[in-house]
């Protein structure tokens, strides 16, 4: 019953040594130095820049992972959070631009859109597999492409500024400055760190912080948290005790699309200037399938997503010091692959361990005559 | 038990071989990053701004290296200054979700390169946030404008040179029938299309021109797909084209491509698609759009390297070759009609819309 707590430490710790080992095979055998790339690592890695960078990035990964966390949990595989994000991101940065409210209205409004728009969508997967029994796999994955054929739509349809207002890519109107998110700098300064030029620190992190805690007491505080779980691990015993298995999956992926609706603003927010707009640059593809990685890494687990989420983030950094080395940057993809393999390899093999001490403890156990032979009186 | 076990490994050699397999391929590109360093130390023959040697930097956009048009382009340009000047340069690429062009930016001008090239548009987005905190860093934009004091916007009057070819394959077309292949429907590419459209009637005023776009505005994923640039290009030769002209950047291979199976014509755009074609792709290349990128960086360089870098927009257009047409492989039917309609044009005789 109880959970060998040196095992299950060991693992992540056992998986990515494995990780790092079987990146420097690869780094060897194309022809690279490992130690380079690791001298890069040590050398820029923890600059401020990087950290910052880091940070950053972290934070709408962990969003994406808990989106993702939340349909594993009752064995949902939402792998449509990709389309979700991206087109909430697209709803929230128009309507954003498109209304004047006071500073905290203003953000809490635009919040709500992404929130509405990636649990709706969400919510057609939800409905097809509740009433019609689509795989959620299957249709999330087509209304992915969808999602995406329908944003580029709307935004050269109705959502984009006129053009030639901005040059660069094609995106929707600026957002008015109530609708932005302070940046951190000035904090960071005035804990003594000296930020080079152009850095910036995004509030976006306390987001994630707040749906990390708000995942946590969902999950492990609530009844619906608990029927949550009770579905993913014993659907049948969750049904007998009541459970309504349909509903629990509509809500499951609602509630999954609406955090998957919060991945993508973290740019469009707290951009500077004429960049705080939804464009192809400010709002990048692709967090969703970075999503389902880091809820693998993390294990579905709110600390263990964050720090699946920073590693990752830490990751993508490096990738800019890296490719200024002359070092090939796709290292870090490898890594990125390679750790996840790892880890879920390492806890497969610890549930493994797990499962043989407890039948032998079990067998111990009930050495003497089994207590059910026993008959009553 | 055992045979679950070499399960498990027997996977873990296929992920590894296919991550193997996936680094080849990335190093037959060329790898990512070089530098060339022409020459020793450079003489104060510069205002870069930094000390020391004259450092130029490029940075590509997502999947631009390898692309044999648009970017590569700008990558002979960068090349050819760098073995005509005491320059040393290195050029950079994105990750493949465009997170990081604004880090590779301020990565290269913190190391003190004194000029930056962005090539492309998108750079347009990243750029006045950084060239604000580098005022003794020159830069330059291919395909946009950023206005700043220390910024080279470079751009061309792609409409003139897709006249050009238009009024070719209206030449050339038997069947009176053309089409044209764009990557993504942005206001850029349409200039592509207006010109070709405009060009194409101007010779042949019955002419069937079918226009078709990749990806719509706001999905780039155009740019970067042979795979739908051939099937886009096939539809429009079995509807009954008989030359193509793309503006799809990579995407436009698939196009050249869909040209062999379908043994009908096609026009390259940027470089000269011809030169960097496969022997058996050669003969269905009927011309291609020059867009002279790399002389556009080279000009660049030169001024730069010489201390006359000057800030603000250089238009590149057919009356400074800024664009223009090959002749390679002789298929043009009468070069000479073609050159009389760029000279109406520079002239101002001819005006070439910028829009469908």
């Amino acid at each position: 019953m109880k959970k060998n707590w040196k095992l299950q430490a060991a693992a992540p710790i056992l998986a990515l040594v494995g990780a790092a080992v079987i990146a420097g095979i690869i780094l060897a055998a194309t022809g690279n130095d490992p130690g380079d790339v690791l001298q890069v690592i040590v050398d820029d890695g923890f600059e401020t820049r990087r950290v910052v960078d880091t940070l950053n990035r972290a934070a709408p990964y962990y969003i994406a992972g808990v989106a993702v966390a939340i349909g594993f949990k009752m064995t949902l595989f939402n792998i449509g959070v990709e389309g979700q994000y991206r087109l909430a991101a697209l709803v929230a940065a128009w309507a954003g631009a498109s209304v004047n409210l006071p500073a905290p209205l203003h953000v809490l409004f635009i919040l709500m859109v992404a929130v509405i728009t990636g649990a709706a969508w969400a919510a057609i997967p939800g409905l097809l597999r509740a009433t019609r029994g689509v795989h959620e796999v299957i249709s999330s994955i087509m209304l992915n492409s969808i999602a995406l054929g329908l944003g580029a739509f709307l935004l050269h349809r109705w959502f984009r500024a006129p053009a030639g207002e901005y040059p660069g890519a094609v995106g929707t109107e600026v957002l008015p400055t109530p609708g932005r998110l302070p940046l951190l700098n000035g904090l960071v300064e005035k804990l003594g760190v000296d930020l080079p030029p152009g850095t910036r620190l995004q509030s976006y992190i306390f987001i994630a912080l707040i749906i990390g805690v708000a995942y946590h007491l969902v999950i492990s505080r609530t009844r619906f948290g608990f029927d949550l779980r009770a579905s993913g691990s014993n659907p049948e015993a969750a049904e007998a005790s009541g459970v309504d298995p349909k509903r629990m999956v509509v809500v499951t992926m609602v509630l999954s699309g609406a955090v998957a609706g919060l991945i993508g603003l973290n740019n469009v927010m707290s951009n500077v200037g004429d960049q705080a707009r939804y464009t192809d640059v400010s709002v990048v593809g692709g967090l969703g399938f970075t999503g389902i990685a880091i809820a693998l890494l993390g294990r579905n687990h709110p600390v263990g997503i964050a720090l699946g989420a920073l590693l990752w983030a830490f990751m993508d950094a490096l990738q800019t010091p890296l490719s200024s080395a002359q070092l090939p940057k796709q290292i870090t993809a490898i890594l990125q692959g390679v750790a996840v393999l790892s880890v879920v390899i390492a806890y497969e093999v610890v549930r493994r361990i797990e499962q043989r001490q407890q039948a032998s403890s079990l067998r111990r156990d009930s050495e003497p005559p089994p207590a059910s032979e026993v008959a009553p009186a | 038990m055992k045979q679950k076990r070499w399960g498990v490994f027997f996977i873990l050699f296929a992920v590894i071989s296919l991550v193997l397999a996936g680094c080849g391929d990335d190093d037959d590109d060329g790898g990512d990053t070089t530098t060339t360093e022409a020459g020793g130390d450079s003489g104060d023959n510069g205002d870069s701004g930094s000390s020391g040697d004259l450092k130029v930097g490029m940075v590509f956009d997502v999947g631009g290296k390898g692309d044999k048009s648009f970017n590569d382009s700008a990558f002979k340009g960068l090349t050819e200054a760098a073995e005509e000047f005491d320059v040393e340069v290195r050029e950079l690429e994105p990750d493949a979700e465009g997170s990081n062009r604004e880090a590779l930016m301020r990565q290269l001008a913190d190391e003190g390169y004194g000029l930056i090239i962005g090539v492309g548009f998108a750079f347009a987005e990243v750029m006045p946030a950084i060239v604000a905190d580098y005022p003794d860093t020159e830069f330059a934009i291919v395909d946009s404008v950023v206005e700043a004091d220390n910024v080279a916007s470079l751009v061309f009057a792609e409409h003139e040179g897709s006249f050009l070819v238009g009024a070719i394959a209206a030449q050339k077309s038997e069947a009176g029938h053309i089409g044209f292949v764009g990557g993504v429907e942005t206001q850029l590419i349409q200039k592509f299309e207006a010109g070709f459209v405009a060009g194409a009637k101007a010779v042949n005023p019955d002419i069937v021109v079918d226009v078709k776009y990749i990806t719509p505005d706001g999905d780039f994923s155009g740019f970067a797909d042979p795979a739908r640039g051939k099937t886009v290009a096939a539809g429009l030769y079995a509807g009954g084209a008989d030359i193509v002209y793309h503006a799809a950047g990579q995407s436009g291979n698939g196009v050249i491509e869909a040209a062999v199976e379908a043994d009908a014509l096609v026009i390259g755009v940027d470089s000269n698609q011809y030169l960097s074609a496969s022997p058996e792709a050669q003969p269905h290349i009927l011309t291609s759009m020059l867009k002279r990128v790399d002389v556009a960086v080279f000009n660049t360089i030169e001024a730069w390297v010489n201390g006359e870098f000057t800030a603000g927009t250089s238009l590149f257009s057919l009356e400074n070759d800024g664009v223009g047409f090959a002749t390679d492989g002789d298929l043009i039917v009468d070069v000479d009609a073609i050159n009389e309609l760029r000279d109406q044009i520079v002239a101002g005789e001819i005006e070439v819309p910028t829009e469908p």
